[in-house]
């Protein structure tokens, strides 16, 4: 702060804190707060808020725990959503990292730089279109009687047409995509670091190309695996877009559950208890990664 | 004579630039070869040949007599030691050294075995659990070496590896490469932009220049019986008159330059008439005129440079011998007189301590 005032003086530097200050208090810190008062409320009409059957309780989050039936087996349908949210989004993160480490490993070491600046080109264009039109596009490519299809039944691949949007297929397929990016630069950003005569080194001393990834590229890249692995994992839980488009009624979404009891259900209480879930979720996601990958804050700031 | 590296008319070009052209050299098993030359002058493209991670575009690799073409650097008998020496940061001292070993599927035991008495060789037996930060310049130094040898290699290739180190600790280390060069037997083949390393510890240096060898020999060869003006000039300090070669008789060539008619030995039977250079070492100079004048300059002194063991004096170049500065390594007896700047300085040389050799290119300064 002191050092801010010596350099911009007091009108300034009270202009920059102040404003940070009131954009995050009112629009981030307030909101959320009144979302978590909410989610410890009975949902009353309005004429009954404050009165005698106004009280705190739990009874909101209890709600989606409420039903479960270990002996029989049975689950109720939004924890059933609740589970397969986690599951799927996981899902996504580990084909996500699938699916960007050759590439990425690809640009930050093979490609020559030239090659390697239109790669990274070609990754981020597409993601200047909305990502509802990007969405809507592998609608369109996963239709029973879409490309897709077209294509492996053309090539003898498939002898018959498979229905990508029925299953899970789609939600994890589009969702990949959609959250490609925030894999792929942390992992470029990572994998640029190492030092190539390492590589080198490791190869000179006799290993073979996978045991150079698993011992020495793999290692490395941990902070960049952990940052892209949290990115992923948090936007694909929170996704609403995709599951909406490219899901069937089997396979609908938390997000889609916490909507439907905002503003089908008009249970505002409940749906802010679900949403404080689902933040606790992905905060939790978060630490179990880097207690796993060994990382700290720091590390994944670099 | 066994021959363990045998480079075969080795060629190497990079689109139009020739970084090494036609090499063809034997190096010998058991031997501590040098590799020595200016930045850019192929070199280290020659150890990445040798290594495996570039393929020559012309010419042959041999490896106890096995053509190298084809066969990656991870399938060949060599351990390559990198000047940044690209130690695994994330593994232990031990797990670094055992890493060719794990490689090779040798088990954990017969490992930590392994890298404990490399350990006891580098004489660094506490470090095995250190991480690699926790290590000095030189111990990092050693745990590279420990971590070659484990795999066992023929050749041992080392890509100035003691450039990082400070002065002290790099003589410290090249008395400890040339000892666990002679105790593990194995053909070292080194390379360097410092003369001083490839002197002291070489059995064989190799000096290059533009993607060829000028000359090949032992360290001494190198330095009194230079072959080339680019030799004479890029190894040790070496004093230059350019001139015509008038006569030569008894080994001894007489040469009319700038500075007066010089007389210096004769190395090769050159025409009267051709263009020459006479080379004298600093050190062979002496103060005071020659008989009879002869090889005899006096020119005005620039500057004293005062080493304690020796007193350094460079004389004005006088226009001529390339534009350089003409310098007399005077050893400090308590006879060395004070220069005053300015003041003109005569010095001499016999003919068989200068050497005339045709001209040609020299190093640059």
């Amino acid at each position: 702060m002191s050092a801010l005032v010596r350099r911009y003086g007091w009108p300034i530097t009270l202009f920059m804190t102040g404003t940070t200050a009131v954009w995050l208090v009112v629009m981030v810190i307030l909101p959320a707060l009144v979302m978590v008062e909410y989610s410890f409320h009975p949902n009353l009409p309005v004429t009954k808020r404050g009165g005698p059957e106004d009280y705190y309780t739990l009874t909101n989050y209890a709600a989606l725990f409420r039903g479960i039936d270990l002996t029989t087996w049975t689950f109720p349908n939004d924890f059933t959503v609740f589970i397969r949210t986690i599951w799927g989004a996981s899902l996504v993160t580990f084909l996500s990292l699938v699916v960007c480490y050759p590439i990425a490993w690809h640009v930050a070491k093979i490609a020559p730089p030239r090659r390697a600046a239109v790669m990274i080109l070609l990754l981020v264009i597409p993601f200047w279109i909305n990502e509802i039109l990007r969405t809507f596009a592998w609608y369109i490519i996963l239709a029973y009687q879409g490309p897709l299809n077209a294509a492996l039944l053309g090539l003898g691949i498939l002898d018959k047409p498979v229905r990508w949007l029925s299953g899970s297929g789609g939600v994890l397929i589009g969702m990949t995509y959609a959250f490609l990016l925030f894999m792929m630069f942390p992992l470029i950003n990572a994998i640029e670091t190492l030092d190539t005569n390492q590589v080198e080194a490791a190869k000179d001393l006799g290993a073979p190309t996978w045991q150079i990834h698993r011992r020495i590229v793999i290692p490395h890249a941990k902070p960049g695996i952990a940052v892209g692995c949290i990115m992923v994992f948090v936007l694909a839980a929170s996704s609403y877009i995709v599951p909406a488009l490219l899901g069937s009624p089997g396979t609908r979404w938390f997000t889609e559950t916490i909507y439907v009891w905002f503003f089908e259900g008009q249970d505002w209480p409940r749906g802010s208890a679900y949403a404080f879930i689902l933040l606790t979720l992905c905060i939790t996601f978060i630490m179990l990664v880097m207690r796993l990958f060994k990382v700290g804050l720091a590390d994944i700031a670099k | 004579m066994s021959r363990d590296v045998q480079l075969d008319h080795v060629t190497m070009r990079f689109g139009d630039f020739t970084a090494v052209s036609d090499v063809s050299l034997d190096i010998r098993a058991g031997e501590f070869f040098s590799f020595l030359g200016p930045s850019g002058c192929g070199k280290t493209t020659i150890l990445r040949m040798i290594s495996g991670f570039m393929e020559p575009s012309a010419g042959a690799i041999r490896i106890g007599g096995a053509d190298m073409a084809g066969i990656g650097p991870n399938k060949r008998p060599t351990a390559l030691i990198f000047q940044n020496l690209a130690l695994f940061p994330m593994m232990t001292v031990a797990e670094n050294i055992a890493f060719g070993l794990e490689m090779r599927g040798v088990d954990r035991s017969a490992r930590r075995k392994k890298a404990m008495e490399l350990l006891d060789l580098i004489a660094l037996p506490e470090s095995a659990d250190k991480r690699i930060d926790q290590l000095s310049g030189g111990q990092k130094q050693r745990v590279a070496i420990a971590r070659a040898l484990a795999v066992e290699p023929q050749v041992m290739l080392l890509d100035e590896p003691l450039s990082a180190l400070d002065l002290k600790l790099r003589q410290h280390m090249r008395t400890e490469l040339r000892a666990i060069q002679r105790r593990t037997g194995l053909t070292f083949i080194y390379i360097t932009h410092d003369q001083g390393e490839a002197l002291t510890m070489s059995d064989r240096v190799g000096v290059m220049s533009r993607g060829r060898i000028d000359q090949v020999g032992p360290s001494h060869a190198i330095y009194d019986a230079p072959a080339t003006p680019f030799v004479a000039t890029f190894v040790g300090e070496n004093n230059v008159f350019a001139g015509t070669l008038t006569d030569a008789a008894g080994g001894i060539g007489h040469v009319e330059t700038a500075a007066g008619p010089l007389r210096a030995s004769l190395p090769e039977a050159l025409p009267k008439g051709a263009p020459v250079l006479v080379f004298v070492r600093p050190e062979r100079m002496r103060l005071g005129p020659g008989p009879d004048g002869l090889n005899t300059v006096t020119r005005p002194v620039s500057h004293v440079d005062f080493e304690g063991n020796f007193v350094n004096v460079a004389l004005d170049s006088g226009g001529g011998a390339h534009g350089r500065a003409m310098l007399v390594q005077l050893p400090n007896d308590g006879r060395v007189p004070a220069f005053e700047p300015g003041s003109a300085a005569t010095v001499s040389f016999d003919p068989g301590q200068a050497r005339i050799l045709p001209a040609g290119e020299l190093a640059k300064e």
